[in-house]
């Protein structure tokens, strides 16, 4: 009989996944252990501090290049410094789920499982304190992404792919206000997400199939040999491919996007659009830049056929939207489609343009989404565009930083917005890839649109009676909007610091 | 024999030529920046900072006289100012004989009117503001002559445009000073454009924009390429100097506060465009037909500026005229190229001299007449304007040229010069000269005695005229004494100061008629002029406008200038941008609109898609996996290669 060898295993290297998981299991001993009135500074203070203290552990591991337990986690640059991306925007919406001043009790439904509408939900929604759950549930969904961007083998990727969506689907449903609206995009967001999910496990099981692995390193191999099933590999590779594309809100499979976006609380929408995508594109990179680079020819039109689609979509419907935070959602469609035009650039300046743009798209929507948490009236966020009307009149200063994120979002020069978009265009042109960008500039002008009516309204109309009030953000509100407006105009201005480093990191291992 | 053009570094005292820019430059900025809080003290501060300056150019100037003759020229690069590809411009400038008398004559003139504006801005509110625009030009004028390359010059003179809007139209709540400013703005930007692409050119065929590369590398060039070099440049200087064909604004120019008339629009700015031509002389004695366009843009603007000055009435437009026509002369002398590069620019200072002692003079009767401009009503002032018109009468005889007076050094060697030309273009550029001579002595004693001497014909609000205050008068006598003295100091020293500059060999031609025939004759000219006018104007003259003449009817219009611009730019400009806003609307924003429409349709239809049933959105990915998985398979199959 054969001796069982244990597999090396690289602490150091794992550790901010496990000082998150960590802490996520140490806060839920919180939750039912604490008093229920101390809860709250504790469990913040808990996320808080493990996600600085992740953050840190991956800036001591930044020249770590390993592939560790087993073959099962890669940590090279990509991972590092997605990884990093995503502890970093996770901080920033951990500011805006802790934020408990703007709304009394904070963004949080206390009892989820009341019955929608009777006395008993009318109580709490009145002054009852938020659930302090939703902080385990975001470390374990921060957790699970840390280990999507760094899974080196399909199976690893899968278990990360729930362990972050679970928490989410939970997170969706807790929203104080327009609970039914918030119950049903969680339910959407779960269903659909276990649709997908049941896609990638079939790619999983004929990608293993053909390779005989489930590693990223053994289907590279494989594809590298002729005599295998080509039927497999291609069926495979479309369906992981479709299970990630989810994720990552790519045309056709967005649909749940603006449904889930609106009816999730707002700083959990904030947390999808910014750490969510960046680690579904962390793993669409790893797994198209590792496994299947051999196949790039093939598989780059279709996906190039997707990210058409995805831009067109997202900018098109973006323009008749009403409501503020479908609006965020077509636009972080579009978003995708752009992000996939860097994926497609197949080159070294296309990995390092894509996590360029993640972080810099990250920053700004976080603060867009911050922003939108403050516009309310008594019955909570006023969503709605035309109650948008005359802010400028109202709020200059909120409304001057809005303009701002939305003329980033626009791509206008000195933004974030223009130095990533021109990035991600400059890499897919070196990759051969002109048609992909002459669609992203097109879209990108019908995308100015939206924003700029936006913009419109808020300065260049009376304000109406039902123009809300806009609330005194508190600190943490302010703090997020702070570091989102900074990042996004810095990045705009300098944005070679990061654009180097980024360059530096765009190297995986297999 | 070919020779190389090279400056040496700045050392020493010259070091500090960015001084001569940064002084009333930082005066300017305090002055704008601090507002009303300087309203007390701050035309003083504009006053010391050009009076600084000026004793700083005086200083670096004897400095740079200490230096062999060969050796007399001192650059400096403060840093890079542009580095995009092939094109590296310097921060550079550049202190050499010839830029080292525009400073003097910028500072020198530019206290002397700084210090007369003390005076006659006294009541005005926007006096801080007037001193800091007046620092803002005199540093732009300055960087203007230091430039070491011709983006520097270009700075300049764009930085000396905009202070000449912002003065021209000072008293902006008058209509027409705001569309004098206007006119003046756009006019401008015809000779700028031309002035830049100009410039684009030279980097274009010679790579570089600094004044030695360019000038070594003239002779490298095509005669084609220096003809059409020479003439962009020449456009740039015709805008800035009033000269035709782009004359029409300096005149409407005189809505500005006097001091400004005295200082921009005669004694300095103006003559940027000589300033242009004799610094690129590299360029402009390369090709002869380069030089006759200039001498005949010259002739004919001397001649035209004086036959308008001889029909106008407003004091300050026909001293403004007589400056067209005055830098008609120095365009003829640096066209004539050779000696008479040093010719001209003697006459330019002689002018800035006497014009700006003129048009102060006429400031000093406007503050005693009620702002009255109209030579028809003033007559008999001399008694009651002793220094006004004791100085005045310096400036008419030095503009007029009776020797031993400053205008006759400067004025009658160009004639001379023109008389010296090859062939019959001698009798058509010399006579052209001498007949200017005659008629700027005729309307230039009109306008002296129709103010000073005969009968009075005030209006009734005026009863005893009163002399100008000192601090008026006293700028006053020293521009006079530079009036009476200047020419004879200048006549020799100049044209061997500049020598190292032009490096011409003393001319060997000989005019087509004998040098003191010439000379003679142009005093009788001159005289005869001048008598005419007494004779005609000893008694006064009506107080209307009187019927006249074809030639006076079209002198009073401007030559139909104006007309003629209105009808060939103006009205085909107006037409041509209501057709394009016509275009505009109908087919690019149709084109547009449509598009827009197009995207807001399909966008609500696709709207309906989103329908909110989980049921649907599963199948639309379904569909969409179903597709993606096909595509892959079409594809490595085969069945769509």
């Amino acid at each position: 009989m054969q001796d069982l060898k244990l597999p090396d295993i690289d602490y150091g290297a794992l550790a901010p996944m496990l000082i998150l998981l960590g802490a996520a299991c140490l806060g839920v001993l919180f939750e039912a252990l604490l008093p229920k009135a101390r809860r709250h500074g504790f469990q913040l203070g808990l996320a808080l501090l493990a996600t600085v203290a992740a953050l840190v552990t991956v800036i001591i591991e930044r020249n770590t290049r390993i592939v560790t337990i087993g073959g099962a986690v890669a940590i090279d640059g990509p991972t590092l410094f997605l990884q990093g991306s995503i502890l970093m925007l996770g901080l920033v919406s951990l500011l805006l789920i802790g934020e408990r001043t703007v709304e009394a009790g904070g963004a949080f439904v206390s009892q989820a499982a009341v019955t929608v509408g009777s006395q008993k939900d009318l109580r709490q929604a009145g002054s009852q304190p938020g659930a302090t759950e939703v902080y385990p549930l975001t470390i374990f969904s921060l957790g699970g992404m840390l280990l999507f961007v760094s899974a080196n083998d399909l199976l690893t990727m899968f278990v990360a792919l729930e362990v972050l969506s679970l928490p989410l689907y939970l997170l969706c449903a807790l929203a104080r206000r327009r609970r039914l609206l918030s119950q049903e995009a969680a339910l959407k967001y779960f269903l659909l997400g276990s649709y997908a999910s049941a896609f990638f496990l079939f790619g999983v099981a004929l990608l293993y199939g053909y390779s005989g692995g489930v590693d990223l390193a053994a289907i590279h191999n494989a594809v590298a040999d002729p005599n295998r099933s080509e039927v497999l590999l291609y069926a495979g590779l479309a369906l992981v491919a479709i299970g990630l594309l989810f994720k990552s809100a790519a045309a056709p499979f967005h649909v749940w996007t603006p449904d889930v976006y609106q009816g999730a609380p707002t700083p959990i929408t904030a947390l999808m659009a910014a750490c969510t995508k960046v680690a579904a594109f962390g793993a669409l990179l790893r797994v198209l830049y590792v496994a299947f680079e051999g196949v790039r020819w093939d598989f780059q039109p279709v996906l190039g056929v997707i990210a058409i689609l995805t831009m067109l979509i997202g900018a098109v419907l973006a323009v008749t939207q009403t409501d503020m935070k479908r609006l965020l959602a077509y636009s972080s469609i579009a978003n995708a489609g752009y992000l996939l035009v860097g994926v497609l650039a197949l080159n070294k300046e296309g990995l390092a343009s894509t996590m360029f743009y993640l972080v810099a798209y990250g920053f700004s929507v976080l603060a867009a989404f911050g922003i939108v948490s403050l516009v309310r009236d008594a019955e909570g966020e006023a969503t709605h565009l035309s109650r948008w009307a005359g802010l400028g009149r109202k709020s200059p200063l909120l409304a001057g930083v809005f303009s701002f994120i939305l003329l980033a979002f626009a791509g206008i020069p000195l933004t974030s917005g223009f130095t990533s978009k021109f990035a991600v265009f400059g890499a897919a042109i070196d990759g051969g890839q002109t048609w992909l960008v002459i669609v992203g500039v097109i879209t990108s002008m019908v995308l100015a649109f939206p924003y700029l009516r936006v913009i419109v309204m808020m300065w260049l109309q009376e304000p109406g009676e039902s123009t809300p009030t806009v609330s005194i953000p508190g600190f943490l509100t302010s703090a997020a909007l702070a570091i989102g407006v900074i990042a996004t105009f810095a990045l705009g201005v300098i944005p070679a610091p990061l654009l180097d480093l980024t360059n530096d990191a765009a190297q995986f291992v297999r | 024999m070919e020779q190389t053009v090279e400056y040496a570094h700045a050392t020493g005292l010259l070091s500090g030529i960015w001084l001569l820019v940064a002084i009333p430059l930082a005066s300017a900025t305090v002055l704008l920046l601090l507002g009303k809080r300087a309203d007390k003290w701050g035309h003083w501060l504009g006053v010391l900072a050009v009076a600084a300056t000026f004793v700083l150019g005086l200083s670096m100037f004897l400095s740079l006289r200490g230096l062999e003759a060969e050796a007399r020229s001192a650059q400096q690069s403060l840093w890079d100012f542009i580095t995009v590809g092939g094109l590296k411009v310097d921060f550079g400038l550049l202190f050499d004989p010839l830029s080292g008398v525009f400073v003097l004559l910028i500072t020198g003139v530019g206290s002397l009117i700084h210090l007369y504006a003390v005076g006659y801005m006294e009541h005005d509110p926007g006096r801080r503001k007037f001193f800091a625009y007046f620092n803002l030009f005199v540093a732009a004028m300055l960087l203007l002559v230091l430039g070491n390359n011709y983006v520097m010059l270009y700075f300049g003179w764009e930085g000396v445009g905009l202070a000449s809007y912002l003065l021209i139209s000072f008293w902006y709540t008058r209509p027409s000073a705001a569309t004098a400013g206007k006119k003046a703005f756009l006019m401008n930007r015809v000779g700028d454009a031309g002035l830049a692409i100009g410039i684009f050119l030279m980097f274009a065929t010679l790579g570089t924009t600094q004044y030695d590369g360019v000038f070594n590398g003239v002779s490298t060039l095509s005669g084609g390429t220096v003809l059409v070099m020479g003439i962009l440049l020449l456009l740039g200087a015709a805008g800035k100097s009033g000269q035709f064909p782009l004359q029409a604004w300096l005149p409407d120019a005189m809505e500005g506060p006097t001091p400004v008339s005295a200082l921009i629009h005669a004694a300095t700015m103006v003559t940027a465009g000589v300033y242009l031509i004799a610094r690129s002389h590299a360029i402009f004695t390369a090709n002869e037909t380069l030089q006759t366009v200039v001498v005949t843009v010259g002739a004919i603007t001397l001649l035209m500026g004086c036959i308008i000055g001889a029909a106008k009435d407003d004091i300050k437009r026909v001293l403004a005229w007589s400056t067209v026509s005055q830098i008609g002369y120095m365009f003829l002398g640096v066209g004539l190229g050779g000696a008479a590069y040093a010719l001209a620019i003697i006459h330019l200072l002689a002018h800035g001299f006497f014009k700006a002692n003129m048009f102060l003079g006429a400031g000093s009767v406007m503050h005693g007449m009620h702002d009255q401009v109209d030579i028809r009503r003033f007559g008999g002032l001399s008694k009651y304007m002793k220094w006004t018109w004791l100085t005045f009468m310096t400036g008419w005889l030095a503009i007029i040229g009776i020797p031993p007076l400053s205008g006759f050094f400067s004025k009658e060697p160009i004639i001379v010069a023109a008389f010296e030309r090859e062939g019959w273009t001698a009798w058509l550029y010399g006579l052209a000269a001498l007949l200017g001579a005659g008629l700027t002595a005729f309307y230039m004693t009109r306008l002296f005695v129709l103010t000073f001497h005969g009968p009075k014909r005030w209006t009734e609000d005026i009863h005893e005229p009163h002399e100008s205050p000192l601090i008026m008068t006293v700028p006053l006598m020293l521009l006079a004494v530079g009036s009476i003295a200047a020419g004879w100091l200048m006549s020799t020293s100049v044209p061997d100061w500049l020598e190292p500059v032009f490096r011409q060999e003393e001319a060997e031609a000989t005019p087509v008629l004998a040098h003191w025939l010439l000379t003679t004759l142009s005093i009788v000219v001159t005289l005869l002029g001048a008598g005419l006018a007494w004779a005609l104007f000893r008694n006064g003259t009506a107080e209307q406008e009187q019927p006249a003449g074809v030639l006076v009817r079209a002198a009073r219009r401007n030559l139909y200038t104006d007309a003629f611009n209105e009808a060939v730019f103006e009205r085909p400009g107006i037409y041509l941008t209501r057709a394009l806003v016509y275009l505009d609307n109908r087919g690019i924003d149709g084109v547009v609109n449509g598009l827009a429409a197009t995207v807001g349709g399909s966008s609500g239809r696709l709207r309906r898609l989103q329908s909110g049933f989980v049921r649907s959105y599963a199948l639309s990915m379904l569909t969409g996996a179903v597709l993606v998985v096909g595509a892959f398979l079409a594809i490595q199959l085969g069945w769509l290669a």
